[in-house]
């Protein structure tokens, strides 16, 4: 079973690699699964602070907005060009976006749980108007613009493919890791009952702190990338709370706490939301379609989309266990009668 | 001075419309444990609602809230059995998640039905102003605040003096001791959640007098309202009444004396002010609930 | 100077005077029951001892060290475990992760390493042997029933063997052949460990059957102490119980 797997996650894997190539003049679809891989890289990063410990940070635009201007801002200072170069700032950004959330995750994380998250979208809005207001560095509402890569257009998505999905990988590993360590075992049980944790010994303030600005480098570097891709950032699209809403629905969609929901949380929103606001966007029924979706998912499938079909698996898998015993029951049975009518 | 005077007067006002939007909000968080994201849209509804009896029956907009009220008290009921009351395994997350997504519905249909331009709700009497303290303030704004007190007022009267607001109360207080001692919690859920909705179409009839509106404008307000809760302590009638007053003065004193550019920030800064000191809000109860 | 000691501690809950000037005093060692009727203050009593809720005034001594605020995991770090009456463990992780909450480790590194390595599962695996769920390690702990889950709590405590062990009420609604179990359980780790225990317990037999040393309170303050069949003929008890 264990080999059917891995084998299955390679083939997965192989296809994803050779994806863009395979489908390379189609531009349109190449972009969308830019986006798609951004925002699950963006989705998995936050789920190993909002997935694991269970607080949930509907702001964490903020580190994506603060990875993107770091990105335009220092490609401008630094006159970078177009081209390869401008990738090794990511790490850059990463630590902007980190060095912000170390001070910012120690305010929010003194409130309680649903207070936290509203919390998450207040400061996540201070810094959209800072972006606006501080016109001598951000430039304000004119936006900030990005150097221009000289490569041509059939390839042009190429390197941003696979920076995102490189770093999509890591994204997955780390998750994956802490998922198996003491710390992460650490972070489930502060979801599950913090004070006891605590109480045990747990050090729950240093826990969630650490995962929180873990989780705000992968957002940071999300918009670093994205910004780049673009072209061009402005505050709101950039501290943006449809950008919130976005990464905290993928994780829910695909589910929480788990390694493969942000995955399919992505590839079902990004392609759905942009298919419908080009197909319905002009009516506004784009919004109607999509809220509709959504709420089946929530009403049907609280967990999410990946535990409940987990549930579904085992539940299956139990009864057919079940039914095996009972028909090795029943046989064992009719063997000892056999037995005895042998004897007589 | 005279600024600060006008900040303070104006904000009074417009204090006390956003106290009517989030009075709505933080009862239904008291008694129904969600966050009800979608109240955002609701007022924009409430709005949009005055405005197409206004076109179409040329209805006034303050008449209106006698159809307005009670037909959002009924859609909240709706909205409650069909929805909420399915919501089990992790409540409150998942509820903001379905009252988004139930936002995202609603504004659709807004936007199709009535395209994404903004309007205005308009009355005969809505460009004569009234000379306060030396300057004008709209006509419009006075019988909006007054609306907000009136309103205000008669939810206090309820939750405060009657039955069903002691049983309100106490479904609050611990779920399980209200039913046990035989209130019918799923109902006064039912009710309250209606008149959480009503109450947010009333605003959005004082919000659509004193400002133009589209669909997108929900984004704003649920923001601004869940600061104000949260600032107020979620839960709290008369939290949320201090934290509209004291947030929306601040702001518009700022914005006239200083910049209105910087009035929103202020708003945030000062919750995340709060927070650091006193992070269960200015009347909330420390330490959770326990049920 | 016995091994626990409590000093004329008081706490007031608004206008309710939970512990009203209560001393109490445990030897090392041996097992003591604390009873008396519902509101008495047992559970506040625990709360304080254990760093739940602080003191309004009176000490909280601990072989020797004054423990009076301290915190709760630094109350568990010197020895002193409890359990709750509403148990408390992790519901969506399995029995065997609950364990591991409890098994500290040091340093970094040691955090992102496996959370069960071989050493720690084997500890964890003894114990939850000791206490009998070992069938139960990869359940869910919401799956468990009610006194399972005590068990659970008895085996978290016992990671990292305690010197003193408070027990809110360990028999309460658990089924009576449970109730012997944990009657042996915590004999067995007394006389073959030297753990002390202090049981909260409304169910009498369990408690005269099993302590050596009796506490009764009554409206925040301790009114009677003894050996078992002594505190069960003091008058002032039966009124207590029969009054309140």
């Amino acid at each position: 079973m264990k080999a059917l797997r891995t084998l299955g996650l390679l083939a997965l894997l192989a296809l994803v690699l050779v994806f863009p190539v395979l489908l390379s003049p189609n531009n349109a679809v190449t972009d969308m699964a830019i986006f798609t891989l951004i925002y699950a890289m963006a989705a998995t990063g936050w789920n190993i602070f909002s997935g694991y410990t269970g607080y949930i940070s509907i702001g964490h635009a903020v580190y994506f907005g603060l990875g993107a201007y770091t990105m335009a801002l220092a490609c401008q200072h630094w006159n970078f060009p177009g081209g390869y170069l401008p990738f090794l700032l990511l790490p850059l950004a990463a630590l902007v976006a980190g060095v912000f959330a170390i001070p910012l995750g120690f305010l929010a994380l003194r409130v309680r749980r649903y207070a936290f998250a509203v919390t998450t979208i207040a400061l996540m809005f201070i810094f959209q108007l800072l972006a606006y207001n501080l016109r001598g560095i951000t430039n304000g509402s004119n936006g900030v613009f990005l150097p221009q890569p000289p490569w041509s257009a059939d390839v042009f998505d190429l390197p941003f493919y696979y920076v995102t999905l490189a770093l999509l990988l890591v994204s997955l590993g780390l998750s994956w890791r802490v998922r198996h360590s003491k710390y992460g075992l650490g972070l489930l049980a502060i979801r599950d009952d913090e004070d006891r944790a605590f109480g045990l010994g747990v050090k729950t303030g240093s826990y969630k702190l650490v995962a929180y600005v873990v989780s705000a480098l992968f957002a940071g570097m999300a918009g670093a990338i994205f910004a780049y891709f673009i072209g061009i950032i402005y505050p709101q699209f950039t501290f943006d709370p449809i950008v919130d809403v976005n990464i905290t629905t993928i994780a829910f969609l695909g589910g929480l706490g788990t390694l493969a929901g942000p995955l399919v949380g992505a590839v079902l929103v990004v392609p759905l939301q942009q298919y419908l606001t080009v197909e319905f966007g002009g009516e506004s029924l784009n919004l109607v379609l999509f809220g509709a979706f959504l709420l089946v998912i929530f009403l049907v499938l609280p967990r999410g989309i990946v535990p409940s079909l987990q549930g579904k698996w085992s539940a299956w898998k139990a009864t057919r266990a079940k039914a095996v015993r009972l028909s090795s029951a029943a046989s064992k049975e009719q063997a000892v009668l056999a037995e005895r009518r042998e004897r007589l | 001075m005279s600024l600060i005077i006008e900040g303070v007067v104006l904000g009074i006002m417009t204090g006390g419309i956003y106290a009517l939007m989030a009075s709505g909000l933080t009862l239904i968080f008291g008694v129904l444990e969600i966050i009800n994201v979608a109240q955002g849209i609701l007022v924009v509804l409430g709005a949009y609602f005055s405005f197409w009896l206004g076109q179409h029956f040329h209805i006034d907009l303050f008449l209106g809230l006698l159809i307005i009220m009670p037909a959002m008290f009924g859609l909240g009921v709706l909205l409650e059995w069909a929805f909420i009351r399915r919501l089990r395994w992790d409540r409150i997350t998942l509820s903001i998640l379905v009252t988004y997504a139930i936002a995202l519905i609603i504004e659709g249909v807004l936007g199709f039905v009535f395209t994404t331009n903004f309007q205005e709700l308009h009355a005969w009497y809505i460009d004569a102003a009234v000379p306060i303290f030396g300057f004008f303030v709209n006509d419009v704004y006075i019988i909006a605040f007054i609306l907000s007190v009136v309103l205000l007022g008669a939810l206090y009267l309820l939750v405060y003096r009657t039955s069903f607001g002691r049983r309100l109360r106490a479904s609050m207080q611990n779920r399980t001791a209200a039913s046990l001692v035989g209130i019918d919690v799923p109902r006064v859920q039912a009710i309250t959640f209606g008149i959480g909705v009503s109450l947010a179409g009333a605003g959005g009839v004082a919000f659509g007098a004193t400002n133009a509106f589209n669909p997108a404008s929900s984004y704003d307000l649920i923001y601004r309202l869940l600061v104000i809760i949260i600032l107020g302590g979620m839960g709290s009638l008369s939290g949320s009444l201090v934290a509209s007053l004291v947030l929306v003065i601040i702001g518009d004193v700022v914005a006239l004396v200083w910049s209105p550019v910087w009035s929103s920030t202020v708003f945030f800064v000062l919750l995340v002010a709060l927070l650091l000191f006193r992070p269960q809000g200015l009347f909330g109860r420390m330490g959770g609930r326990k049920q | 100077m016995s091994f626990l000691e409590v000093r004329t501690v008081s706490k007031a809950f608004g206008g309710i005077r939970a512990l009203d000037a209560c001393s109490l005093s445990v030897e090392q060692g041996s097992i003591t029951g604390l009873i008396g009727p519902n509101g008495s203050g047992k559970t506040t009593l625990f709360n304080v001892i254990t760093g739940y809720e602080r003191v309004d005034a009176g000490e909280i001594r601990f072989d020797g060290r004054a423990i009076t605020d301290a915190k709760p995991d630094k109350v568990f770090a010197l020895g002193i475990g409890r359990t709750f009456q509403l148990t408390r463990v992790f519901p969506r992780l399995t029995v065997l992760e609950n364990m591991h909450i409890a098994i500290p480790r040091k340093g970094i590194r040691g955090l992102l390493k496996h959370w069960g390595p071989l050493q720690e599962q084997r500890q964890a695996l003894d114990l939850l042997d000791l206490v009998g769920l070992t069938t139960l390690k990869d359940e869910p702990a919401s799956n468990l029933s009610y006194g399972q889950k005590k068990l659970l709590e008895f085996a978290l405590i016992l990671v990292v063997q305690p010197q003193v062990i408070l027990l809110d009420e360990p028999a309460g609604g658990v089924n009576p052949t449970m109730v012997n179990q944990m009657a042996g359980l915590i004999r067995t780790l007394n006389e073959q460990k030297g753990i002390t225990f202090l049981v909260v317990e409304h169910n009498m037999e369990f408690v005269m059957g099993l302590c050596h040393m009796v506490n009764v309170m009554h409206r925040g303050t301790t009114i009677a102490k003894g050996a078992p069949d002594l505190v069960r003929k003091n008058p002032a008890v039966l009124e207590a119980y029969l009054g309140a």
